[in-house]
């Protein structure tokens, strides 16, 4: 067996001193010395450190850690500060956005939901300061800049659920709890309440992409270690200097769908997919409840919806039924 | 290092595997779904034959008592302070109160609304209780028809042998929470048993169960409208809706899909024909705890009462328990036309 056809890779690279990397101007800042892990090398590089964190990242890191606090601290006061509660019920707990009345006051009473904008903000400031260090540290290096802009359509999915649709609505009560269960039970309520989010077509979009982007994820990773044995993970080299794994790799897909991706392309494709999953996905959002208010009717009205038959009589609204209402 | 890892892994994923078929609630095979609907649109009910017949065998109706002849002394005659069953014959009278001691105080029999020494003695609080649920049961057979149908209730439909029935719900004021500054959890956020263990609200019922007054619209949360019209319902309403639909629907032993049709939960033209009775019986449930049961606080000992003070009140499991018709749809009202819906009696 090869050693490519394993869960995990079987190469670990231990030099007798880790890697310092290129040499940029702010290396002198770098934190610790490095070391190997084993642990670390069975899914990624074996070497963890030297750090760069530099300011951008401490104050990201500080104010992730006080947005952390909060809500975790919030969620310990929820169960009476009883701490075989707060581990049992921890899936459960949650910080809750203020209530309706509140509308967009800057800070509601700290119990009445101010605590979750005070959350909010610092999380918020920690997600965006990462995102000027992804920037700043991949003009350091002298990258592209694919990564931060890829990082930031998952912003503004976030944004746009905690943040900027709650502006358009009038309230913070619109926004998503911190919560693990929690979010996941208002999203299924947000879907419910807006008649069915699947008949939005940013949302289809979204699926499309999320799902596109697993499977074509699926396909190169497949595809990249099926030829590793002629040197296909030299994949980029091979962009330009097309070797006999990408021509295999190539054929095996004009075999098998009659059309492949180029060394090149196939990561522009993998890169667009997961970009456009989390943008269609804000835009979705963004349009519900702003500018449609159920989507199931909107897609009736399109013809989106389908019509099946009614197995049944017609059933008729006992509130639109004259005497209905005992 | 290597082989020690290995082992590790293993003994987590069983562990985890274990745990999962421990605590998660699964059931094993056979699983059986029916299609209840146009193919295609989801429209299956579930059920695990297995765990249906042990449910159906929990569910069973008792026999009725010997029925009796017609005619006779009328009650009124021959006991005194007769005040609801005024319109029954001695023998119909005599059968009723025994068969309400099988179905409501088996183990403590009469005494448990009767002092024993003057059967017309009007102190135990037990017998002023009782007299209000036979006005209730007269009442849900006579005018709750679009909800009970001919089926109809007697007191076992939800008593099973309990002087309190089983499944009853008090006003939950949630668990003890830090007070202060401290985040309140808006009647969230812990795991809810009345709403399927989910993180909703711990008590869906407070507000949309309780009063026969409650806004005929308050359960509903989506839009009438394709585009925005009007100021719209906030998510949490939604999900407090969400919370009692996840009652309803284990309360019944259903799935969503046996009244509506998951593509468009709030659409009438898209639901089956059992959403309406359970409109109905919304209706009905606010109407037995607002009107019957409420009137009864100052009546009930301290013991009966919830942490807020509030009488055991009904819900669909109430009756239901776990069964889409309660007691698998047995007609037992037909063997106690003593219950049946008929001029109700004057409350005192």
């Amino acid at each position: 067996m090869g050693y490519y056809q394993n869960i995990y890779t079987q190469v670990q690279v231990h030099p007798l001193h880790p890697e310092a990397g290129v040499e940029i101007p702010e290396i002198e800042n770098r934190v610790g010395k490095g070391g190997f892990n084993y642990l670390a090398g069975l899914v990624g590089n074996a070497q963890i450190g030297p750090f760069y964190l530099g300011t951008l990242g401490t104050l990201s890191l500080a104010s992730g850690f006080i947005a952390f606090e909060i809500i975790g601290l919030n969620m310990w006061a929820s169960v009476n500060w009883d701490p075989v509660q707060f581990l049992r019920q921890l899936p459960w707990l949650a910080l809750e956005p203020p209530r309706p009345e509140y509308g967009l006051t800057i800070l509601p009473p700290l119990a009445e939901g101010g605590w979750w904008l005070l959350a909010g903000f610092f999380l918020t400031a920690s997600i965006l300061l990462w995102w000027v260090r992804l920037f700043r540290r991949a003009r350091a290096l002298g990258l592209g800049y694919h990564v931060p802009w890829a990082f930031a359509s998952a912003i503004w999915l976030y944004l746009v659920l905690g943040f900027i649709r709650p502006i358009l609505m009038g309230s913070w009560s619109e926004a998503v709890p911190f919560g693990i269960f929690p979010h996941l039970d208002w999203t299924a309520a947000f879907s419910l309440r807006y008649g069915n989010l699947f008949y939005n077509p940013f949302h289809m979009l979204s699926i499309v992409f999320l799902y596109g982007s697993t499977m074509l994820f699926a396909m190169h990773g497949a595809t990249i270690l099926a030829v590793s044995r002629y040197g296909g993970e030299r994949e980029i080299e091979q962009i330009v200097d097309r070797g006999t794994a990408t021509e295999r790799a190539a054929l095996f897909w004009r075999w098998t769908m009659g059309f492949n991706a180029t060394m090149e392309s196939v990561h522009r494709w993998l890169w667009w997919f997961a970009f456009l999953t989390t943008l269609t996905g804000g835009i979705g959002i963004l349009l519900t409840g702003t500018v449609v208010d159920n989507w199931y009717l909107w897609a009736v009205k399109h013809g989106v919806a389908p019509h099946y038959p009614q197995i049944y009589g017609p059933v008729v609204d006992p509130l639109a039924n004259p005497g209905g209402t005992p | 290092m290597k082989l020690a890892l290995q082992i590790l892994g293993v003994v987590v994923a069983v562990l985890l595997t274990g745990a999962m078929f421990g605590t998660a609630g699964w059931t094993r095979p056979p699983v059986r779904s029916e299609q209840t609907g146009f193919r295609g649109t989801g429209m299956v009910q579930v059920q695990n034959p297995r765990t249906l017949a042990v449910k159906l065998e929990e569910n069973a109706a008792p026999a009725p008592q010997d029925p009796v002849p017609p005619g006779g002394e009328p009650a009124t005659q021959t006991y005194q302070n007769v005040k609801v069953l005024t319109d029954l014959s001695t023998d119909q009278f005599n059968r009723v109160m025994a068969s309400i001691t099988e179905w409501v105080a088996p183990e403590q029999g009469c005494a448990y609304c009767h002092n024993v020494e003057n059967m017309a003695d009007d102190t135990v609080y037990a017998k002023t209780v009782a007299r209000s649920m036979l006005r209730m049961v007269r009442h849900i057979n006579a005018d709750w028809q679009n909800h009970v149908g001919q089926t109809g209730v007697t007191c076992y439909t939800c008593h099973r042998g309990n002087p309190v029935p089983k499944a009853v719900w008090h006003d939950n004021p949630g668990p003890p929470h830090a007070l202060g500054f401290a985040a309140r959890d808006n009647g969230q956020n812990h795991p809810a048993p009345e709403a399927g263990l989910s993180s909703l609200n711990y008590d869906p019922f407070q507000g949309l169960l309780d009063d026969k007054d409650v806004d005929q619209n308050a359960i509903r949360v989506a839009s009438r409208t394709a585009l925005p019209t009007s100021p719209s319902k906030p998510i949490q309403t939604a999900e407090k809706t969400y919370a009692l639909m996840i009652h309803m629907a284990e309360g019944l032993g259903v799935n969503c899909t046996y009244c509506h049709n998951s593509r468009a939960f709030s659409s009438w033209e898209e639901s089956t024909p059992k959403r309406v009775t359970a409109w109905h019986g919304i209706r009905m449930v606010r109407d037995i705890n607002g009107n019957f049961i409420a009137p009864l606080t100052p009546v009930l000992p301290e013991a009966r009462l919830g942490p807020e003070g509030d009488p055991p009140k009904a819900n669909c499991t109430t009756c239901h328990q776990g069964l889409a018709k309660p007691l698998n749809g047995a007609q037992m009202l037909k063997d106690y036309p003593e219950l049946a819906g008929g001029p109700m009696p004057k409350a005192p």
